[in-house]
């Protein structure tokens, strides 16, 4: 890795009473990279997202995205930094359109960010819901979405923020074969325009499809990174997540 | 419409309801007027609070007595005019709500709720054993007979500054929900976690919901020293306070000013008829089936009926900046 990474993960370690979820994780994302976050369930996947994301503290450790070090910073000045997520389980504003939806982060990161106001909101709310395919239903509440048009609201509401790096959480979980291809056609699109993206998935097809690097956590311990072919054919990752 | 042209028409409809009350000549409108109104002040305090970010306070009657004896205080000390008197109580109860907020932000639904009922509890024991403001015996205000500066008996005065404040927090009520604060409001009643991850200052916001929401109770609260000439913890504190303000956004509808101004007009004027043609004793017993009926076939309040949120949000929204 040539380039100064966009995201810097140095031993963070994070634990919930006894229960150790993380330990000692180290991670370097470069601009522009594709990095693909497997494990089993209860790996420590999510929890790293949300220790780098602020919505958890980590204990031990640091983290650094863009040349901030992002400790003591909540979640939403990490997103006005340019660091977005979306949720595994999709949480829309309920009460809210899509359009108004996807307002939200427009106000609150990237005008916020930017220091005015930008001019064209709704334009801009309508070019995102036209990229995911969402125009349609604009002016439809998240209740009337089927399940792929929620994650990619879940999607399309974490690019509003204009974000450098998208962790996409799980973005395919409960979906068809074609809408997995929707969605990863989607962020392949995203990662064209400039997006680093970290995406975490349980779908090895996608993810191998997806990744230019495969990150493996197992019991909060990384135990792989390199090449996305090469791990899944390390003995380690065969066997702690893909099975002998 | 502007904020400001919103503000000049409620100014110009202020003007002429107290015309109105004037030209009926009759005192006891000012009596019950002055309740109806301190409930607008009260529901729409509440809303901004409960009804935009979702976070229900039961301690109504807390914020409200702090600004009540706020007055008790400055009348003790130096006595000095009303505005002063509104002015430190909405100071006092806005930074009840500041510290109540720091401490009780982080809980959420019933725990929240249930923190600042303890607030109010808290706040009455304080106060009820505290001589200088009359403790349990209570205080003794003696009401001026009339205005000092204007041609007005006390009584309309009163009831001239609580339409002043009605005025004052249904427009800011109106402000914020056509503000970029009214969308972040909206965004921590549907979810926290999503509005932080969108950007959103959450803590932030939340403060400046129960300071506002806190000095305006406070402020309804100040002039009612003089209202009663006598104020004592259990009525000053009473839980009616916290029913009747809760109930009324409830009723009204949450999800816009309009709502606790219908709910306030509606319940608090039936309570003054029920007062003085059937029994006192008969308006908490209004409340209760009321707000039992509207929760069953208004669950969105009586604008939930009119104007379906969607439709009220885009344009609201589409101001935002």
């Amino acid at each position: 890795m040539s380039e100064a990474p966009l995201l810097e993960v140095n031993g963070v370690g994070k634990r919930f009473g006894g229960f150790i979820a993380l330990a000692d994780i180290e991670l370097a994302v470069a601009p522009g990279e594709r990095v693909g976050l497997v494990g089993p369930n209860g790996s420590g996947k999510s929890t790293l997202v949300n220790c780098i994301c602020g919505t958890l503290r980590n204990e031990a450790g640091s983290v650094r995205f863009a040349g901030h070090r992002l400790e003591g910073l909540s979640a939403h000045e990490r997103t006005r930094l340019g660091l977005a997520r979306s949720f595994q389980l999709p949480r829309p504003f309920a009460t809210m359109t899509l359009a108004e939806n996807l307002r939200v982060p427009i106000l609150y990161a990237v005008n916020v960010r930017s220091g005015h106001a930008m001019t064209d909101i709704e334009g801009r709310c309508d070019e995102l819901l036209r990229m995911f395919g969402l125009h349609e239903k604009a002016h439809r509440l998240p209740r009337d979405l089927t399940q792929i048009e929620m994650r990619k609201l879940e999607l399309a509401r974490a690019m509003a923020a204009e974000p450098r790096l998208l962790i996409s959480d799980e973005a395919m979980a409960g979906l068809s074969h074609g809408e997995v291809d929707d969605i990863l056609e989607l962020l392949l699109k995203l990662n064209e325009q400039g997006v680093t993206i970290i995406m975490i998935e349980h779908i090895m097809r996608a993810v191998l499809a997806f990744s230019q690097r495969l990150v493996v956590l197992v019991a909060g311990r990384k135990i792989a990174d390199g090449d996305p072919q090469a791990v899944v054919r390390e003995p380690d990752v065969v066997q702690a997540y893909l099975g002998s | 419409m502007r904020n400001t042209t919103f503000t000049a028409l409620l100014v110009v409809a202020a003007a002429i309801v107290f015309a109105a009350m004037l030209w009926v000549h009759n005192g006891y409108v000012f009596f019950a007027g002055y309740v109806v109104l301190q409930y607008i002040v009260l529901a729409t305090a509440w809303n901004i609070l409960g009804g935009y970010t979702g976070y229900v306070n039961f301690g109504v009657a807390a914020f409200f007595a702090c600004g009540a004896y706020s007055t008790v205080v400055l009348h003790k000390l130096w006595a000095p005019p009303l505005i002063v008197m509104i002015l430190v109580g909405g100071l006092v109860s806005g930074i009840i709500g500041l510290g109540t907020g720091y401490l009780t932000l982080r809980l959420r639904g019933t725990f929240f709720g249930i923190a600042t009922l303890a607030l109010a509890v808290v706040a009455q024991t304080l106060v009820t054993n505290w001589d200088f403001v009359g403790g349990s015996r209570g205080a003794y205000i003696i009401r001026p007979e009339h205005a000092r500066y204007l041609p007005l008996d006390y009584i309309q005065y009163l009831c001239l500054w609580m339409l002043i404040l009605s005025v004052v927090a249904l427009s800011t009520a109106r402000a914020i929900e056509h503000s970029r604060l009214g969308v972040g409001f909206a965004t921590i009643r549907d979810d926290e976690l999503a509005a932080e991850a969108s950007g959103v200052p959450t803590l932030r916001l939340k403060l400046i919901a129960t300071v506002l929401s806190g000095a305006f109770m406070g402020m309804a609260g100040a002039p009612l020293p003089y209202y009663v000439t006598y104020l004592d913890p259990s009525s000053g504190f009473s839980l009616s306070y916290a029913v009747n303000t809760i109930a009324m956004p409830l009723i009204g509808g949450t999800s816009s000013w309009v709502g606790p101004l219908i709910g306030a007009v509606l319940l608090g004027t039936l309570q003054q008829v029920a007062t003085v043609t059937i029994s006192s004793a008969l308006s908490l017993l209004i409340v209760g089936l009321m707000l039992v009926g509207f929760v069953v076939a208004a669950p969105n309040g009586i604008i939930g009926w009119f104007a379906p949120a969607t439709r009220t949000r885009m344009r609201r929204l589409r101001g935002a900046r």
